[in-house]
């Protein structure tokens, strides 16, 4: 069986199953997107994609190619995350971000709902896939700096020496925050993210959480952050609630 | 005092205090981003049409990089 194939197979369980799924919880009609939202080309995706005779698998090879172009551009925006890959390495990451973009795309079909062109919609699903995938190679290696161990970065008088002294003063009062603010959790996060620059979908990883939730952890942190900072007046306005 | 150090600074403040408002999850951000892209590219006004999107980007930088890839690759596309 080709690839290709294998994939339209893969896809198809899926996607029956999420058919299937559907209509056992009383697939309500409002959840797929209404004919007269959409625009033609988008229709006929759908159509085509829902349908239970051979058109289907020539769209859903169609939409795996168009998967494909999306992977192997954001890989090419990427080019210092695959510098170090051979070209058969680099096409086969990019037939595995379309492979899943395709299972993905298809399990969530019902969940278009026309706020864009269906290809528009597919292409994020390609995107992210091989986003990821980029990110957790070129961590895969890596020990990621999550411990306070390095508060030292956030000293304004060494990281900034040249910077204005109100500059300065709000660091040291963001390094006083983050240590009697924060739980151990939200300090570790924060300072692996946005101090240390690491990828947050390749920390979520590493901490067994998702994406959301790591962000949600990083969220409440900048929260707890500024509002002691307004308190002590190095910030002015209202903390953002998020 | 150095101009590059103040931005330096100030860059590093926005990474650890993230956006002042409200603010869409990672998982809302997903899934409007596609209507949001578009409705950015068509230069209607896609931040009042869905608020706390453009926050949301500014605080999380793996977001960002998909919002700008997708608007990368639909331009592209002409």
């Amino acid at each position: 069986m080709s690839r290709a194939a294998d994939v339209s197979g893969r896809a198809a369980d899926v996607s029956g199953r999420a058919d299937g799924a559907s209509a056992r919880g009383g697939r309500a009609s409002g959840r797929r997107a209404t004919a007269a939202a959409l625009d033609a080309e988008s229709r006929a995706w759908l159509r085509s994609l829902r349908s239970e005779e051979e058109g289907r698998e020539e769209a859903i090879a169609r939409l795996h190619a168009l998967l494909l172009r999306a992977a192997r551009f954001e890989m090419a925006r990427r080019r210092s995350a695959t510098a170090a890959m051979g070209s058969d390495e680099r096409d086969e990451l990019a037939l595995q971000c379309a492979d899943d973009a395709l299972v993905a795309v298809l399990a969530k079909l019902d969940r278009f709902r026309g706020g864009s062109r269906f290809t528009t919609w597919a292409y994020k699903f390609a995107l992210l896939e091989t986003a990821v995938k980029l990110r957790q190679r070129r961590w895969e290696d890596r020990e990621i700096p999550v411990e306070p161990a390095h508060w030292e970065l956030l000293d304004g008088s060494t990281r900034a020496p040249h910077a204005a002294v109100e500059q300065r003063e709000l660091l040291d009062a963001v390094a006083r925050a983050i240590d009697s603010e924060l739980s151990a959790r939200q300090r570790s996060a924060l300072i692996a993210v946005a101090l240390n620059g690491v990828p947050i979908d390749v920390l979520a990883e590493r901490l067994d959480t998702t994406r959301g939730a790591l962000y949600k952890t990083i969220h409440d942190a900048r929260v707890k952050l500024r509002r002691r900072l307004a308190a002590d007046g190095h910030l002015g306005g209202p903390p953002g609630e998020g | 005092m150095s101009d590059s150090s103040e931005i330096r600074v100030e860059a590093l403040l926005k990474r650890l205090l993230g956006p002042a408002g409200a603010e869409l999850s990672c998982e809302q951000c997903f899934e409007e981003l596609d209507r949001y892209v578009e409705l950015a590219l068509r230069t209607a006004d896609a931040d009042a049409t869905m608020p706390g999107m453009r926050a949301h980007l500014e605080g999380c930088s793996a977001c960002k990089e998909e919002y700008q890839s997708l608007c990368a690759l639909l331009a592209a596309d002409g």
